[in-house]
């Protein structure tokens, strides 16, 4: 890993672009600049075009033969396939309102991270390709030519880009620049370029079920590794079964909970959860993944892996599916889901089994997020929550880019933290809800080799938080996203040291008060509750 | 060097010298009538062609990028407008963005402040210039429909005419009385055009197709304000023109030869700006309406969205994975469909 600056220094951002024409600027391929490449294993074992082993460090990409006709086939066929993409190449008058809400804009300065510039990357081939007048005036009218220059130019900047929508909500005609990253991955991916980051977890995906390769022996040992220590620290024994035919609900969430700190405080609270209401549940070890980085490859790739939902709890006979905190699983079940792999007709409209409430937004894709499963929980009063043991916590709320962009759920969790803990502020307005900022690592950037980029990206977040941590003296940062959970650990730690990360079902986890628990005298992390350490011994 | 705004200005110095000199060579007839027709019929046809090209291509998915909440538990207050789940909503959504740029209002300008600080500070000048140029312009339109029809029409009929102006001219200041709205409309154009070469970002991305309509406009609206106020063109013969253009039955070449070349100039320019229409980013007026971000309800989990191209796709089965792991299933006691 190449050596990150000091945050004194990175903050020192100057937004002026170079005098150069942005055509004319090559990007910049030195270490610690581009994520690796992924292998050629990683592309075959899912049967993407042209594997081979490349970097995107040497001078020849071993691009294949006929690569411009790739591209110039691929777009075509992109441009017959999705209204947003012809629609959005034809119609932005580069006003520059959407300029500076890119959090990797205002981190880098970096001009070709404007979202109208990197889009500009893609319509400047569009353009020469398919326009007349691109044609006829090319540099003038915005036109270049496709050369290798661009797809690296493409590989470079796509991968700046973690499809969070931001710059989609302040656009007047609602560009999309994420939408255009998708289809510029998808090309990307017909040239088999593409990272290591997204495509090993693809296939690992879908050869044993979850990104991370997790066997199923060792996904149940994982799981009852996490009973044993809710037992410990709540003396309630806690079942939960795998692929067991014929229960009501299905749960899913990211196997990065499985996984890592802090997001296994997480999974550790949903089994509580469940124990405690008596859900008829199973875990499943096929369809042991929330999330969904097909979504980064290519949306056949998506659906590929996200069928694995349905066909599971088609063969266990479920009622319907339980989804756990994840971003951009979320924006893949609630955009896409039932129109690539519905209609579920197998599964029933969602109801609540313990305040029967129906989930009326649910109702074709059968499938609820869980903040909105445990939100409905506490409004009827079926949670026995302490949220003073979560006194030691003074907490703010991070929006994850998908749930809050593309689908809208900002009150949920919000409604479920403030009766899990005491001290909750939000940060300010134009930092969270539908403006939120990304973590800076989504949509598959989430590697350790681009850690400057990342922490670049994650300024406008981290700077938020910074924010209410001087004025509440916030401590704790919640959210509903694995990634999140892996990737704000590191940016507190550079950008605002004191702040914690944490899944929004930890609290929970933490405040709920269970049938025949002892006296908590830890939280989920196992660390002594103020106040209750050493009570014994008085 | 702004090249690419150079090279609009060359273009238009040339268009307007066209304009300008060319129809006085005899061509009257061309420049006053015929082009006009081919330009709105280019302009017609241009707009009809690229909304079909649009509508050809389907949605596939239905992703409207979310603003507000989501609607979910009925206690829950959700966003009608700017998470809609309705037609209505979105249909008030679309209002929002068409009339009154609801997404240009939200800008906002990110800057650090005292070193360390990210600021976000409430950017209104590109909404109200935006607004103000559309407007004006649009104000501008309908007071021109007065060229197109006779005046018996425009009282009886068509008076919403008469009152634009009347209330154009609001201020009543001078004679002719000034009408605002011409103003306006240089104005705002000249404010969107000082922003192309003031502002570091945006001049980085302006194009030459950026630069080339807003001076085309600030022509058309420069020229016309010449003719109103300064030169004092004779109306009544533009309207006979213009009248017989829309009847089909154009006045005597002796009229034509009779008016001004600033008459001729300004029509040349509308026409440049109607042929170029088409075929420039100016269709984003239509794109606006096409956009899926947009104009679709965020309901896919209540109602199924049909993507016409569906794939089939490989999906690696529940039967393959057990086939891969059975023992591994087996001894850690987990249940499989087929015991070996
Ligand atoms: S806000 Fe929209 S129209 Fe304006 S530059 Fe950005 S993408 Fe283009
Ligand atoms: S989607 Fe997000 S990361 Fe991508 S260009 Fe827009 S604001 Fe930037």
């Amino acid at each position: 890993m190449v050596d990150v600056v000091k945050p004194e220094e990175m903050i020192k951002i100057d937004p002026t672009p170079p005098s150069t024409n942005w055509m004319d600027v090559p990007p910049d391929f030195s270490p610690g600049k581009f994520p690796y490449p992924s292998q050629a294993k990683s592309l075959e074992a899912v049967g993407f075009p042209n594997a081979r082993e490349w970097s995107p460090a040497d001078e020849d990409w071993k691009l294949p033969e006929n690569w411009q006709q790739i591209i110039h086939e691929g777009f075509k066929e992109r441009l017959d396939k999705y209204r947003s993409l012809k629609v959005f190449m034809d119609s932005c008058v580069r006003c520059g309102a959407c300029a500076d809400k890119c959090h990797f804009f205002i981190g880098t300065g970096d001009p070709k991270n404007m979202p109208v510039l990197r889009a500009e990357l893609l319509r400047s081939i569009y353009r020469n390709d398919f326009t007349t007048i691109g044609k006829m005036l090319g540099k003038f009218a915005g036109a270049r030519k496709l050369t290798p220059a661009v797809i690296k130019e493409w590989f470079s900047y796509f991968y700046q880009c973690t499809e969070c929508r931001r710059c989609s909500v302040f656009c007047p005609y609602g560009i999309d620049t994420a939408e255009i990253t998708m289809m510029a991955r998808e090309l990307l991916h017909l040239l088999g370029l593409s990272i290591h980051w997204i495509m090993d977890p693809v296939s690992n995906c879908n050869r044993t079920g979850n990104h991370l390769g997790i066997q199923p022996q060792n996904f149940k040992e994982i799981i009852e590794f996490f009973c044993e220590d809710i037992e410990e620290i709540t003396g309630v024994t806690l079942n939960p079964s795998f692929n067991r035919k014929g229960a009501e609900v299905l749960f899913i969430t990211p196997s990065g909970d499985a996984f890592a700190d802090p997001g296994t405080y997480s999974f550790m609270g949903y089994l509580m959860l469940f124990e405690h209401i008596g859900l008829d549940y199973t875990l499943s070890t096929y369809a042991s993944e929330g999330g969904n980085f097909g979504l980064f490859t290519s949306s056949e790739m998506m659906k590929r892996l996200n069928a694995k939902m349905y066909r599971e709890a088609e063969r266990l006979g479920v009622k319907w599916i339980l989804g756990g905190e994840c971003g951009h699983m979320w924006r893949v079940i609630n955009q896409y889901m039932g129109t690539m792999n519905g209609p579920a007709n197998f599964l029933e409209a969602p109801v609540s089994p313990i305040t029967g409430t129906k989930f009326e937004n649910a109702r074709d894709t059968k499938m609820v997020h869980i903040a909105e499963f445990t939100a409905d929980l506490i409004k009827n009063n079926k949670l026995n929550l302490d949220p003073s043991r979560n006194d030691h916590l003074k907490v703010t709320y991070h929006d994850s880019c998908n749930p809050a962009r593309g689908m809208g759920m900002l009150d949920e969790p919000r409604f479920v933290l403030e009766n899990v803990c005491n001290n909750f502020h939000d940060m300010p307005e134009s930092t969270i809800r539908e403006n939120t900022f990304c973590c800076g690592s989504g949509s598959g950037l989430n590697t350790e080799e681009i850690m400057d980029l990342r922490l670049r990206g994650g300024l406008p977040r981290a700077n938020a938080v910074k924010y209410v941590h001087e004025k509440h003296g916030v401590n704790m940062l919640s959210c509903v996203c694995a990634i999140d959970r892996a990737v704000l650990p590191p940016l507190m730690d550079y950008w605002v040291p004191g702040v914690d990360v944490c899944g929004l079902h930890e609290l929970v986890g933490n405040a709920l008060v269970m049938e025949g628990e002892i006296e908590r005298e830890m939280d989920l992390r196992m660390e002594d509750l103020p106040g209750k350490e050493g009570d014994s011994d008085e | 060097m702004n090249l690419n705004l150079l090279f609009s200005l060359a273009a238009i110095l040339v268009l307007g010298c066209v304009g300008y000199f060319v129809p006085n060579a005899g061509l009257q007839m061309f420049f006053g009538v015929i082009l006009p027709y081919i330009a709105v019929l280019t302009f017609l046809c241009g707009v009809i062609w690229r909304v079909m090209k649009w509508a050809k291509s389907p949605v596939p998915f239905r992703i409207p990028t979310t603003c507000g909440q989501q609607q979910s538990l009925p206690w829950i207050k959700q966003n009608k407008i700017d998470n809609p789940s309705t037609t209505t909503g979105v249909i008030i959504r679309m209002f929002f963005e068409i009339f009154l740029f609801r997404s240009l209002f939200r800008n906002t300008k990110a800057e650090i402040k005292d070193g360390d600080k990210i600021s976000y500070e409430w950017e209104i000048f590109l909404w109200v210039g935006a607004l103000a140029f559309h407007y004006s312009f649009l104000t501008v339109l309908v007071r021109h429909l007065r060229f197109f029809f006779e005046d018996t029409l425009l009282k009886e009929k068509l008076f919403f005419v008469g009152i634009i102006e009347t209330l154009d001219g609001f201020f009543q200041i001078g004679l002719p009385i000034v009408l605002i709205s011409g103003f306006v409309l240089l104005a705002a154009v000249l404010f969107l055009l000082s922003r192309r070469v003031l502002n570091p970002q945006v001049k980085y991305i302006s194009l030459a197709a950026d630069y080339f309509p807003l001076l085309l406009i600030a022509g058309i609206a420069a020229t016309g304000l010449w003719m109103r106020y300064i030169e004092r063109v004779d109306v009544t013969a533009i309207k006979q023109i213009t009248l017989g253009i829309v009847s089909f039955n154009w006045t005597s070449i002796d009229v034509m030869k009779s008016v001004s070349g600033t008459f001729y100039l300004h029509l040349f320019f509308i026409c440049t700006l109607l042929i170029y229409f088409p075929f420039s980013k100016l269709m984003h007026a239509a794109g606006v309406f096409l956009s899926p971000t947009r104009n679709l309800a965020n309901n896919s989990r209540m109602v199924r969205h049909i993507n016409p191209w569906n794939p089939e796709v490989k999906v690696h089965s529940y039967e393959s994975y057990e086939n891969d792991f059975r023992e591994k299933m087996i001894e850690a006691g987990l249940p499989v469909d087929k015991e070996s």
